[in-house]
């Protein structure tokens, strides 16, 4: 009996309603396929918002928006950047494929999250880096980061950012040797210090234009902050990242920055400063927005944003390092289920005390 | 427990199925702290294995004398003795190594793989049988601690028992190994490498 009413339900429902409307434009997400379509009444398990982006898409666009940072970067250190990135790249996507073949698991390293990983990791590294210390990071990155808390989407910490710790751990003094950008020296490789450094040891503040455009010595995606900035808002265009993220980490680097230089404007630099330098742009577009190393509530990105933000200054100002960012990104990390948990809000119609005087139960 | 194994079955329990470090995760402040190099692996494993064994068996011999209610003061108590003993012999005959080791060496009184031993074994079983069983978990710690503590020394300095096998030209060291970090992440992947084979190897039994 039941078999019959379906059938007939679902013979003679659909078709005239298909004939009736004009075909509608949206794409039909596969899951609701199965469910007939009657204006106004749609059955179906959740989830009920779907739409037709998919993961390889979010990361192809990511690689895109990062593409322009890779390109001035190559402009900038010639061929160190691009060999550098070119190495990052390539080993990540390999680490990503033996780490899957290994597991058993099916090889997704065109999904493009081993690609960004990648490129991040070049992107963090000074030019003259060495290509096997950018080998063994991407493989730490990869292996150690991401797939051995079970690939995309588990990892605690982001692991561009955990292969950078790796390599600042194991190569201190290859990884803060910097070179001029080819663009100003007219010899090759001369050792430079970034602006950071300068500003922590020496007290020489840059000229913010020089710092906007990118002209200095610094790691390949530390230079230029007007470059980074294009790619961060397009994504925010394409509305993959929430503006939140960005606009809490920078808002609090810079009232931070504000407030030391306040306290004592010859030894601190001004907040503006905080902004252009080192990996604020960089962390603040790419890598605190990073989709699975942030908590998923409103209050919980603004809690994670700005204190990671406050931690990135004072590392700057008060601590050992010339740069904090990378450091209050993963110390933010590992708070993140913290955060979920306490920022869970409220579910609709629960933990309200209703009175009901007398009432029925 | 089986109910009465062999001497040689409480010997080797200790060295693999229930070694200190990888499968009970005892005693890891020493395993941690001190495998920074071959050598340092070895004299903490060995001064453990000293101790436990000699706690053990003295424990096992006093073991119908102790009240219950005091049993945890009176090990400490032996063990501390043991623990004297074994770090004037270092100061006394090896005294760069025990400069090495530092403060871990009277830490190992605190060590809960000795204790461990002394509760769960040694109080209740009888004077053989502890010391084979004390010394399969010692030789287990010790084993372990020279393994972590040779990776170590070959990727944060290069060389092994101080044999330096790669020279500053050709390999630049990872600092990261010899520092706490390396430490953390070397004994995971181990522990993890061991736990892997040890179930491939159950799911081919089965």
């Amino acid at each position: 009996m039941t078999e019959d009413i379906n059938k007939t339900e679902k013979t003679e429902l659909p078709k005239p309603e298909a004939s009736a409307l004009p075909p509608k434009k949206k794409a039909k997400p596969k899951a609701a396929d199965a469910v007939p379509e009657v204006p106004g009444l749609v059955v179906s398990s959740s989830p009920h918002f779907l739409n037709t982006e998919s993961v390889p898409g979010i990361m192809h666009n990511v690689i895109l928006a990062l593409l322009p940072a890779c390109l001035v970067s190559i402009y900038f250190f010639r061929f160190d950047a691009l060999i550098l990135i070119v190495t990052c790249l390539f080993a990540c996507l390999l680490t990503e494929y033996l780490c899957l073949k290994f597991r058993g698991k099916p090889i997704v390293i065109y999904d493009g999250s081993a690609a960004i990983t990648g490129i991040l990791l070049a992107l963090t590294l000074p030019p003259s880096f060495p290509l096997y210390g950018a080998v063994i990071g991407s493989v730490f990155a990869i292996a150690i980061g991401k797939q051995i808390f079970g690939g995309l989407g588990l990892n605690i910490f982001n692991p561009a950012l955990l292969g950078r710790a790796f390599l600042q751990a194991t190569y201190p003094v290859l990884i803060t040797t910097w070179t001029e950008p080819a663009t100003i020296g007219t010899v090759d490789g001369v050792t430079a210090a970034t602006p950071l450094a300068l500003m922590k040891f020496e007290g020489i503040a840059s000229d913010h234009l020089t710092l906007f455009f990118g002209n200095t010595a610094g790691s390949l995606g530390e230079t230029s902050a007007v470059i980074l900035l294009l790619g961060g808002l397009y994504l925010r265009y394409k509305g993959y990242i929430n503006w939140k993220l960005p606009l809490g980490y920078l808002g609090a680097m810079a009232l931070t920055g504000a407030f030391f230089y306040f306290l004592d404007s010859q030894k601190y630099p001004d907040p503006l400063f905080h902004l252009l330098t080192g990996g604020a742009m960089l962390g603040a577009w790419f890598m605190v927005t990073d989709m699975v190393t942030t908590p998923v509530t409103n209050l919980g990105q603004w809690i994670f944003a700005i204190t990671a933000g406050i931690i990135a200054v004072i590392i700057r100002n008060l601590g050992g390092l010339p740069e904090g960012v990378m450091y209050s990104i993963l110390l933010m990390n590992s708070f993140v289920p913290l955060l979920n948990r306490w920022t869970r809000p409220r579910v609709f119609g629960k933990g309200l005390t209703v009175e009901t005087k007398g009432g029925t139960s | 427990m089986a109910n009465n194994p062999s001497l040689i079955g409480r010997f080797t329990r200790g060295l693999w199925s229930e070694n200190p470090v990888t499968v009970l995760l005892l005693g890891m402040c020493p395993a941690l702290a001190v495998s920074n190099s071959g050598v340092n692996g070895l004299a903490m494993g060995l001064a453990s294995t000293f101790v436990v064994v000699c706690a053990s068996s003295l424990v096992s011999i006093i073991r119908r004398l102790v009240p219950g209610e005091v049993r945890i003061p009176t090990y400490i108590v032996i063990i501390a003795g043991f623990v004297t003993l074994a770090d004037l012999f270092l100061k006394a005959y090896f005294p760069e190594v025990a400069k090495q080791l530092g403060p871990y060496v009277p830490l190992i009184v605190v060590n809960c793989m000795i204790m461990g031993r002394a509760e769960f074994f040694a109080s209740k079983h009888k004077l053989l049988p502890s010391i084979f069983d004390a010394f399969g978990t010692g030789i287990g710690f010790t084993w372990v601690l020279v393994i972590l503590g040779s990776i170590r020394e070959i990727l944060g300095s290069g060389s092994i028992f101080n044999y330096v096998i790669l020279s500053e030209e050709v390999f630049v060291p990872w600092v990261v190994m010899i520092l706490p970090a390396g430490a953390f992440i070397s004994l995971g992947l181990m522990i993890g490498l061991i736990n892997y084979f040890k179930l491939r190897a159950e799911d081919k039994a089965l």
